[in-house]
């Protein structure tokens, strides 16, 4: 009986697995433990894969850890959503505030890919002006970045994936036609067109980064539905096939069931390397830079366990802001009943978007704001709605499930608003590490709950318009941001706008934990674009001598690949 | 709520040697069908209690049902969490323990008999005064009821239900699609190999 779950590391032995043939195998380049790479990036999802292909394609030595397995899409996915629990990040966390987070599924991967093995594929990007949000919107605060130097980052990474998308999308500063062309939309998606139609406002078939055409040894998304749940013919373009192979291609190396509990530091206050188990062994790598991509619940935790007697608040935290100003992402939806057949578990689950109330800031009464999509649950995740929510068990459960091909929904993926008092913090309990487990801390503050309001309020309109029955609404939450956030002042910022820490020079985070504001879009365009910001900030810089300890620029011919397979 | 949709010869184990599964979920599925857990969790005390939740909660007909009770167990015993923890509210092996302990404490308070003993319609009337939060037995000091019976007891049963083929059938989901997925995706459109709800005359 084949093994789907691997409970040994894969990435060994010079070589890898290759995800996009059955048994097959990758080679690998390797570094030794006791020779300083020039980066140690903990975590490999859209962060961490990201930046380790493009450090590697520019010529560093880097060796990537993730604490996650490393899947074989073809011959290891499922089409099960209990099964495929195998991807998300379930070792016990604390959660506390008045709207405690539901941690999993919503904002969680422990893959090599990270998160993006089973993420719903929405690629959009930031409405320019969130940027600056407190300068031209009033509200939150600025990244240190701007709009028109990211938007160069999308192309490329819009370009990378061959996102799948209309030929002109309604919202936004003027912008090229999407590399693939958009997916037929279903009719979970209509409902949503139909709707905005009758509102008079705009939608438009969502960018989606599961390919509409053939791409290499990726075939055309065949609309299975179980996107949520990792995509088993890899036309889904995630970290895990389009980074990653980029990564290894280019000489990095990837170390799968590796979990980096500590990062150290010498004399000078610099970083050395990291502390991670691999077969239940601690190891180390040495390393000239450290970059933390474990996202916004594990990057702070690593930089507060890895407090030491010359950083005894944890890595770059001596003003405090690591794991402070955690964000979320608000996931309320609507739910109805149409005359028709909906089907809504064929096709990605949200196959149609509508920005309006992202780039219309008339008629609310607060800021930021939020995008809505057509919705795909499968059977679980329906059913565990339906008794959670409506409180329906015994025969009315069974009569309000058997109304599933009729369903049809609409969710929101809305801006929260950065406050100190929602934070990450270390908890009293271990892990089976040993190592101080997350404590999480959420509560929506008022401008929150009217974007909420206003949001389910106009998502009724919506539902109505089309006639669905039987009208009801849900909340949650989704993605996660802000606990190592970047900015100007180093008073109030963990990370520069290079996403080099103020404190430690050679320490880096590069994923959704820098984030400061969230926007009202699925954050994993916009990490990712980072990711490949940064990479050209760290390719610069070290042009010009300015990374500590230095590393030479290496051909890329120095890095070619020979193992011995 | 309109009467229930009914899905009659439609059957996603029927596609079990279709292109609409691959080789991993068919070794998932039929783990789950044929080999399913023994009892190793719960208590012979605790267990008449959870085999007559579950079927309140999942009423099924005749001998051959789907075994809720024993992957609920299973995932207790293999303790797999959700992967959080509310912070004032014991683990989620000790939130099943003593939620059984004080719904059967109930049971005996109002109605004078075990909840397993009770008959069909007075252990609803327990399981709503749980739902509700209107309850009088002291075993619930230690756990909220409203929060016990959504987040965990409602969540788990429900969960192994609708994880089973039987649960896919009765809804007219499309279940397993993988290497084929589908084509047909408008309104009112179905692929030769989706459920055809009854009373159509397709």
């Amino acid at each position: 009986m084949p093994d789907i779950v691997p409970s040994q590391p894969r990435g060994r032995d010079h070589r890898a697995p290759d995800v996009l043939r059955p048994g097959a195998w990758v080679p690998m380049r390797q570094y030794p433990e006791d020779e300083e790479v020039d980066f140690a990036i903990v975590g490999t999802g859209a962060g961490g894969g990201t930046l380790a292909a493009k450090l590697a394609e520019y010529g560093f030595s880097v060796v990537a850890f993730d604490a996650g397995p490393w899947f074989r899409p073809l011959e290891e996915f499922a089409s099960d959503e209990l099964e495929q629990e195998k991807l998300i990040w379930t070792d016990n966390r604390i959660v506390d505030g008045a709207n405690p987070v539901e941690l999993g599924h919503n904002n969680s991967g422990k893959a090599v890919g990270g998160s993006t093995v089973h993420f719903m594929m929405v690629s959009l990007r930031f409405r320019p002006e969130w940027f600056k949000s407190r300068s031209q919107l009033g509200y939150a605060v600025d990244w240190p970045v701007d709009w028109r130097e990211m938007w160069r980052y999308y192309d490329e990474v819009e370009d990378a994936l061959k996102i799948s998308g209309p030929v002109n999308y309604p919202w936004g500063p003027p912008r090229r036609r999407y590399p693939y062309r958009a997916h037929e939309v279903n009719a979970a998606g209509l409902v949503l067109a139909q709707g905005c139609e009758k509102l008079g406002i705009k939608w438009s078939p969502t960018p989606l980064a599961t390919i509409s055409a053939p791409r290499g040894l990726s075939p055309p998304c065949v609309y299975r539905g179980f996107c949520g749940f990792g995509c088993s013919t890899n036309a889904k373009q995630s970290a895990l096939v389009v980074w990653i192979p980029r990564a290894l291609r280019a000489g990095a190396e990837i170390r799968d069931l590796a979990m980096v509990g500590r990062i150290e530091t010498n004399r000078y206050g610099r970083v050395t390397g990291v502390h991670y188990q691999r077969e239940r062994e601690w190891r180390f790598q040495k390393a000239r830079n450290v970059v933390v991509a474990g996202y916004a619940i594990e990057s702070p935790r690593l930089l507060l366990n890895s407090a030491n007697a010359q950083f005894p608040d944890g890595l770059a935290n001596s003003n405090g802001v690591v794991g402070k100003y955690f964000l979320v992402q608000s996931n309320d939806a609507v739910w109805g009943v149409m005359d028709k057949e909906i089907r809504w578990y064929k096709g990605p689950p949200s196959m149609a978007v509508t920005e309006h109330w992202n780039y219309t800031d008339d008629g609310k009464d607060f800021f930021g704001g939020y995008a809505y999509m057509s919705q795909g649950p499968l059977a679980i995740e329906w059913a565990r709605s339906l008794a959670s929510v409506r409180g329906l068990w015994g025969k009315a459960l069974k009569d309000a499930m058997s109304q599933y091909i009729y369903q049809a929904g609409l969710k929101i993926c809305g801006e929260v608003l950065p406050r100190e008092a929602n934070r990450v913090e270390l908890a009293d309990q271990k892990d089976e590490y040993g190592l101080p487990i997350a404590k999480v801390t959420f509560s929506y503050c008022e401008n929150d709950q009217k974007l909420r309001h206003h949001a389910v309020r106009e998502m009724r309109r919506a539902m109505e318009a089309v006639n669905a029955k039987d009208i009801w609404d849900s909340e949650s939450t989704a993605h996660l941001g802000g606990t190592c956030r970047m900015g100007d002042d180093p008073g109030t910022s963990v990370v520069n706008a290079d996403g080099r820490s103020w404190e430690v020079p050679n320490l880096w985070v590069c994923d959704g934990s820098l984030m400061p504001t969230v926007g009202g879009v699925n954050p994993s365009l916009t990490i990712q674009a980072m990711s490949c910001r940064i990479a050209d900030r760290i390719k610069a810089m070290a042009a010009r001598g300015e990374l500590n300890a230095p590393a030479a620029l290496r051909s890329r011919t120095a890095h070619a690949v020979g193992a011995e397979i | 709520m309109s009467d229930r949709v009914r899905f009659p010869g439609y059957s996603t184990l029927a596609k079990r040697n279709t292109s609409s599964w691959n080789e991993a979920t068919r070794l998932v599925v039929d783990k789950r069908l044929y080999q399913p857990p023994a009892r190793c969790f719960f208590t012979e005390d605790e267990w008449p209690i959870l085999l007559a939740i579950c079927d309140r909660i999942i009423p099924q007909e005749g001998s051959d049902r789907v075994p809720i009770a024993n992957f609920v167990d299973q995932k207790m015993a293999e303790n797999l969490g959700d992967g959080y923890q509310q912070a004032d509210q014991p683990s989620m092996q000790e939130m099943w323990r003593r939620g059984l302990r004080a719904i059967n404490q109930e049971a005996k308070l109002r109605f004078g008999e075990t909840f397993a003993d009770l008959p069909g319609g007075r252990q609803d009337d327990v399981l709503h005064m749980v739902q509700r939060g209107d309850v009088r037995a002291p075993a619930w000091k230690e756990i909220p009821p409203e929060e016990f019976f959504k987040g965990r007891l409602l969540h788990d049963v429900v969960t192994f239900y609708y994880a089973h083929p039987r649960g896919w059938d009765e809804m007219g989901f499309g279940g397993p699609a993988s290497p084929r997925g589908y084509v047909r995706m408008g309104f009112d459109r179905y692929d030769p190999w989706d459920a055809v709800p009854a009373g159509q005359d397709r």
